[in-house]
């Protein structure tokens, strides 16, 4: 219990003081998961946007295929990336493995799914409230995507930092495909591990903490998004 | 208004056949009918009727099963070929108005952009007019799903007829509105109406119909029963299913006159 309590108070300490370690650490966090999100946004939204409109033969199988892609093992994503990224691999000679953009490349082939298949859902509700107007209007189906995407961006926000809380909680992935190099690809989840193994609790604590405290802003913005919106008559 | 090359004035429609089957549910049975004329036609019938379907067939938002629908344009005959076989131009508004999450004056915007107009200049005062004529002046900046019902169906209508339509289809646009809200849309509706757009109304109310429409088609169980002035169809209808409707009897599905 002492040690609990000894960890806790070091890890205020270390968030006070502003460690270098600490802050080089959540800086990669953020640029990984950052950069991964943004990637997942251009490819997932648009998915979205183009399964909550148009029908085409086979949209069942994709939506099945999308939904259960949500749910990919990380573990089985970094496996897979790292046979694809290694020497031996197809994508070898281009050296990325134990390199943030390897991080980035399995971080955004968990977080897609996610953002692609909750914007579906997101934009099909509202979609099945405009179709008839829309197409009473002359819209086209590409525009009808356009439309629903702004005026579906409250919804959508929250569906981002969805991905985003599920991006900087990640561990597995970004452990095989990144190495947890020291300096070079170690982020939070990844330090937390290293150091819980090492018995440096009170680094993986600061860590943790600075986690939690991320958990509660996401969802506060979330709930900030959605309250402000409602007010507004947007949702 | 918008400037367009050619306004269809006076634009008449031939219906044959029209049928819509689903899942082995004949809910318009073989339509025949014509339109003709600037006034405006009111479409009636008991639930189920398939009064809403005929529209949204009508507007082309929907598929028939069978059956054809011709819309022609006289009133172009002297303008020049190119423009002789253009369709009418058509919009319609729900019975519960789907307005966009946005303020009032970005939902007639976005229907300008979409047609085509998005110089912003050229936007402002068509939005101004159409804000003025549905008497939402001052709300633009107002979020539209947060106007009262009333104002969410003029503000609707004002989206409608943005682009000046020459068909305006109107599915129940006062259903669920007070009589004051009424009278505002049914006003928009005639001045719409002497604009030279042809309105095609679905209405279950006989007070409405008498107050606006110069023809009736009359529908029951997807089938038309009569179609004539509004004054013969409302005092001396000639099928048993108008007569039962006006007389406020409940409508049985005997097509017999």
């Amino acid at each position: 219990m002492t040690d609990l309590y000894q960890a806790i108070i070091t890890a205020f300490e270390l968030i006070a003081s502003a460690d270098a370690d600490l802050l080089e650490i959540v800086l990669l966090s953020f640029q990984v998961n950052g950069m991964a999100v943004f990637i997942s946004c251009v490819i997932g939204l648009s998915l979205g946007a183009i399964l909550a409109v148009y029908h085409f033969p086979g949209r069942a199988a994709a939506l099945v295929t999308l939904n259960a892609l949500m749910g990919l093992p990380p573990v089985v994503v970094g496996l897979l990336v790292y046979m694809s990224l290694s020497n031996s691999g197809p994508l070898g000679v281009l050296g990325l493995l134990y390199t943030p953009t390897a991080m980035v490349i399995a971080q955004t082939i968990l977080i897609t799914p996610i953002i692609a298949a909750l914007t579906r859902q997101s934009l099909e509700l509202i979609h099945s409230e405009y179709h008839e107007q829309l197409s009473s209007l002359g819209v086209s189906k590409w525009q009808m995507a356009q439309t629903l995407l702004w005026d579906g961006r409250y919804q959508l926000t929250t569906v981002v930092l969805a991905g985003f809380g599920r991006a900087i909680a990640e561990v597995g992935a970004v452990m095989i495909v990144g190495g947890n190099i020291n300096h070079l690809t170690r982020i939070m989840t990844t330090a937390i591990a290293l150091e819980t193994s090492k018995g440096d609790l009170s680094l993986a604590m600061a860590l943790g903490i600075i986690l939690i405290i991320l958990a509660f802003i996401i969802n506060a913005l979330v709930h900030f998004i959605n309250s402000s919106a409602e007010r507004h008559a947007y949702a | 208004m918008l400037e367009q090359p050619i306004k269809v004035t006076n634009p008449s429609l031939e219906v044959t056949d029209l049928t819509y089957v689903i899942k082995g549910k004949r809910l318009v049975d073989h339509l025949t009918f014509q339109l003709s004329g600037p006034g405006i036609t009111a479409i009636m019938g008991p639930n189920g009727a398939g009064k809403s379907l005929t529209l949204r067939l009508l507007h082309g938002l929907i598929t028939p099963t069978a059956g054809s629908i011709t819309w022609k344009n006289p009133s172009a005959s002297h303008a020049p070929t190119h423009t002789q076989n253009k369709p009418p131009t058509q919009a319609m508004v729900f019975q519960k108005p789907v307005l966009l999450r946005r303020t009032v004056a970005e939902n007639l915007r976005y229907t300008l952009s979409v047609q085509g107009f998005r110089d912003k200049a050229r936007q402002r005062p068509l939005i101004a007019r159409a804000l003025e004529r549905a008497g939402l002046t001052g709300l633009d900046k107002s979020p539209a799903r947060r106007l009262s019902g009333g104002e969410q169906q003029r503000l609707a209508m004002a989206r409608a007829l943005m682009t000046t339509p020459d068909i305006l289809f109107l599915d129940e646009p006062t259903s669920s509105l007070d009589p004051s809200s009424t009278y505002a849309v049914e006003r928009l509706v005639k001045e719409a109406n002497a604009d030279g757009t042809k309105i095609i109304l679905v209405s279950h109310d006989i007070g409405q119909a008498k107050r606006l429409a110069d023809e009736i088609i009359f529908l029951n169980a997807g089938r038309l029963m009569e179609q004539g002035p509004a004054a013969t169809v409302l005092t001396n209808p000639a099928s048993k299913a108008a007569r039962q409707y006006i007389n406020g009897e409940i409508v049985t599905a005997d097509h017999t006159l």
